[in-house]
């Protein structure tokens, strides 16, 4: 061999190994590379798992649910839109029975069609142990979602019939949850859900292709998808859990991947400065304390809560934040159909703050005394150590002491559970707890409904009244979506107008995106569609 | 010499069982429910309950721990709470690749710090003892997941050269030794070998300092034995000790590193533990804990009988 053979020979080793350690770019496939926060690639065998990031890369990506949230508009707050069910409505006759259209032609990856009898064998996955094809790691995540669903029949292949313990006009928002795996596939590998797992078949837009427990998942177009509008624009999707924020910042900036769920606040200027985009857009997220009202609570008094939420400086808690955020004025950002049209305006006004809390005997020398239970982290949390001494300080400033205790995020979601009466609360005035907030129910009810109290459900503070609750039914209870909005916005400036909670901020989602990630448009909402993303090489 | 081996074997047990013990109580001192963990923090109570019967953490812990022991020794370590997958199957796969990166980081480490402090030992008081001595303290005093995110930010941030995380371009599943596997090993195994590298070279530096002021390397001396002889002493004396070290620093990077591998997002143990403590994945948590601290008292053990083996003053009795 002379040296020049030996050198070609050299080169084309060497060609070979680099191009065995580049993606797949070189075969023509566009690839659009995801680091997650999870730290875990999302349960994929349906009802996923990882929180709200779990159904948006692995629940609303290989599965679909009957009704389910449109995703295409970054202006407007989204809606719920027809999925597998092309129409549903209650009966009539009787409010606690309900009719689904399911879509025909809609077919699961395995090539199976999608019918009432699978829409049935899913709920029975969550909801009935004795099933065979019961999951108790779907149902985990399921099953609280449906919680009024009392039968279920398949009335013929396209249509099916629910019928619900109460009569529940939130049930299209708790459908949505409930996402569909292939029964088929299911026998087809021995009815074994682990086997599933590797090798699972949904009915959405893209398809699991490869999965390596814990380390990734690579999702491809499923080029037969039902809606021709929403066939993935990208061959295929790979997605990294890295739960460390700043291994994902490196990870994007050494272009190891397009796109980054949650970049810390402190990295956005360099990686704006770098030409990457951070996409931001206000969501059905809530930042806020949820008061005590047990006896001797100091906000049981109304001039308490409403000179604490016109304490604080929600413009400075943006600077502090770096924009990423949307001062609150509500438990819903201002653009949500369920805003309405509250009197009270939650605003920045010291002095009438003082002149409230004077109004009710508290002063210069006699100030009120409050505590809070705070997280150093958690999910959704923000970033609550410097947010919550921000507010400390705020309210100090017109007579609010302000006591933290600050306990691991899993003990404040116990504490959170436990109630306000409960030891664990440590006789705390108020939690602070992120609240998901994209239906009514998760939104408004389950934080005072007299009935959720422990054991039953997460009304922290004890929170009791009658007339609230007959609001809380009114909604449950107007089954035409528009005349439900408009109950909504009414409980809403209620609890506006009431100061019922410490009104603070509504994350901005960030996220940040390598240039060449074209057409992602930000949904007002904790899910996201990746099928319009295009790779602009 | 058999006594003492099965002296020193039966210290092990009870330690063995009583780690097994702190680590089954430990994960359930952690406040909340057990299954917290896989129902979202909103789960109705009967969710939880249910899931509680389904996983069987509704039995009395006593009853909880025999079987999990029992099935332990048995090789089964139960199923992770949050995947469904094989703990001992999660603990292999992640084991196997912490291993891989000890060994580059060894390597690495042990040979930079055995040459270094060698030639600091024999050079006592010179520039270049002065240099190692630096080097070592300062490689023994960098947190070295601090180390590491400088590193990523200069070769994979700015410069583009390395990648930042993950063990391979297609994960670890299909590792193999080339280019694209070992480009994504070299920062995780430089910053794990910079402790190593310290504290062996410091360690090589003061015994090889210590054996040659010893009298006896003056009697070779004044015997005429070449430098190279001499050498060969020096080495054979401070073998026992520059071997416990490095059989324990070896230890140390078998365990994985919890800060490392997530800095690298490197799916080693470390890493493992690190998303089965965010995940709260109690058999999991117990499982690695378990592994690794039978491993730890595994290689005391051994590290044990090899220095005995090597210089049989220290058999005891």
């Amino acid at each position: 061999m002379t040296f020049g053979q030996r050198s070609r020979a050299w080169i084309g080793a060497l060609a070979m190994v680099v191009g065995a350690s580049l993606p797949s770019a070189a075969t023509g496939e566009t690839v659009l590379r995801i680091g997650m926060t999870a730290a875990d690639i999302p349960l994929t065998t349906g009802q996923a798992d990882q929180g709200s990031e779990g159904l948006r890369f692995m629940g609303y990506t290989v599965y679909e649910s009957l009704i389910q949230w449109d995703l295409s508009s970054a202006e407007n707050a989204s809606i719920l839109i027809p999925a597998l069910a092309e129409s549903w409505e209650v009966d009539p006759e009787d409010n606690q029975r309900w009719i689904f259209k399911i879509r025909e032609g809609a077919k699961f990856h395995d090539g199976s069609e999608f019918t009432a009898e699978d829409a049935i064998w899913n709920f029975e996955k969550i909801l009935n142990p004795d099933s065979p094809q019961y999951d108790p790691k779907q149902a985990a995540q399921g099953r609280g979602r449906v919680p009024t669903i009392e039968s279920y029949a398949a009335l013929d292949p396209y249509t099916l019939e629910i019928r619900t313990t109460i009569p529940e006009a939130f049930l299209p928002y708790q459908i949505a949850w409930i996402v569909n795996s292939s029964p088929r596939r299911w026998e087809e590998l021995g009815g074994d859900w682990d086997a599933f797992a590797s090798n699972p078949s949904g009915t959405g837009p893209w398809m699991l292709d490869v999965f390596v427990p814990r380390e990734r998942a690579e999702l491809v177009r499923n080029p037969d998808y039902w809606d021709e509008s929403r066939v993935p624009q990208t061959d295929r999707v790979v997605l990294l859990p890295l739960p460390e924020a700043n291994s994902r910042v490196a990870a994007l900036r050494s272009g190891q991947v397009d796109w980054i769920e949650a970049p810390p606040p402190d990295a956005v200027p360099s990686l704006e400065a770098a030409g990457f985009q951070i996409v931001t857009n206000v969501y059905p997220h809530n930042w806020q304390w949820h008061f005590s009202r047990v006896d001797g609570s100091p906000w049981n008094d109304v001039n308490v809560r409403k000179a604490a939420n016109l304490a604080l400086d929600r413009d400075s808690l943006y600077v502090l934040l770096g924009g990423l955020m949307q001062q609150a004025e509500g438990m819903v950002p201002t653009s949500s159909p369920w805003f309405g049209e509250p009197e009270f305006d939650v605003r920045y006004d010291p002095e009438e703050a003082k002149r409230l809390l004077a109004e009710s005997g508290y002063g210069p020398d006699n100030p009120v005394q409050v505590n809070a239970l705070i997280s150093a982290s958690g999910s959704g949390q923000m970033q609550p150590v410097p947010m919550n001494e921000f507010i400390q300080q705020s309210l100090g400033e017109v007579g609010i002491e302000v006591e933290l205790i600050v306990v691991e995020w899993n003990t404040l979601l116990s504490i959170w559970r436990a109630g306000a009466k409960d030891a664990a609360s440590q006789g705390g005035h108020s939690v602070n707890v992120s609240y998901f907030s994209q239906d009514p129910f998760t939104a408004l009810v389950r934080h005072l409904d007299s009935t959720l109290v422990n054991p039953n459900g997460t009304n922290w503070g004890w929170y009791q009244d009658d007339s609230m609750d007959a609001m809380f039914t009114k909604a449950r209870q107007t089954f035409d979506a528009d005349e439900q909005n408009a109950v909504v916005a009414e409980i809403h400036e209620r609890f506006v107008d009431e100061a019922l909670f410490l009104f603070v901020a509504h994350d901005a989602n960030p996220r940040a995106l390598a240039p060449k990630v074209k057409n992602f448009v930000q949904a007002q909402n904790w899910y996201q569609d990746l099928t319009p993303v295009v790779i602009e090489e | 010499m058999l006594r003492y081996v099965l002296r020193r074997v039966a210290y092990v047990v009870p330690i063995a069982l009583g780690v097994s013990i702190v680590c089954f109580a430990l994960v359930h001192l952690v406040p909340g429910e057990i299954v917290d963990a896989i129902v979202p923090a909103d789960a109705p109570p009967e969710v939880v309950e249910q899931m509680t019967k389904d996983y069987g953490f509704d039995q009395p812990l006593p009853v909880q721990y025999g079987l999990w022991l029992w099935r332990a020794v048995q090789g089964d370590l139960g199923e992770s709470l949050v995947s469904g997958r094989p703990v001992a199957a999660e603990i292999s796969k992640a084991f196997g690749n912490t291993f891989v990166l000890a060994l580059a980081a060894a390597l690495l480490g042990f040979s930079l710090g055995l040459l270094m402090g060698g030639i600091a030992g024999y050079l006592q008081g010179s520039l270049w003892d002065r240099l190692v001595t630096g080097l070592a303290v300062t490689g023994v005093s960098l947190p070295h997941y601090w180390l590491g995110i400088v590193l990523v930010i200069i070769f994979s941030a700015q410069l583009n050269w390395l990648p930042a995380v993950g063990a391979g371009p297609a994960g670890s599943d299909q590792w193999q030794l080339d280019w694209a596997h070992l480009r994504h090993m070299i920062l995780p195994a430089v910053t794990l070998a910079a402790i190593p590298l310290g504290i062996i070279a410091r360690t090589v530096r003061a015994v090889v300092a210590e054996i040659l002021n010893q009298e006896y390397v003056e009697t070779l001396r004044a015997k005429g034995l070449g430098e190279g002889r001499i050498l060969v002493h020096v080495i054979k004396n401070a073998a026992p000790t520059v071997l416990a070290v490095m059989g324990l620093q070896f230890g140390y990077l078998l365990g994985g590193s919890i800060l490392v591998e997530t800095v690298f997002s490197w799916p080693g143990t470390g890493f493992l533990m690190n998303t089965a403590i965010l995940q709260r994945d109690l058999p999991l948590l117990q499982g690695t804990i378990l592994v690794l601290a039978l491993f730890f008292v595994s290689l005391n053990f051994a590290v044990d009988i090899l220095q005995t083996l090597l210089d049989p003053r220290i058999r005891r009795g």
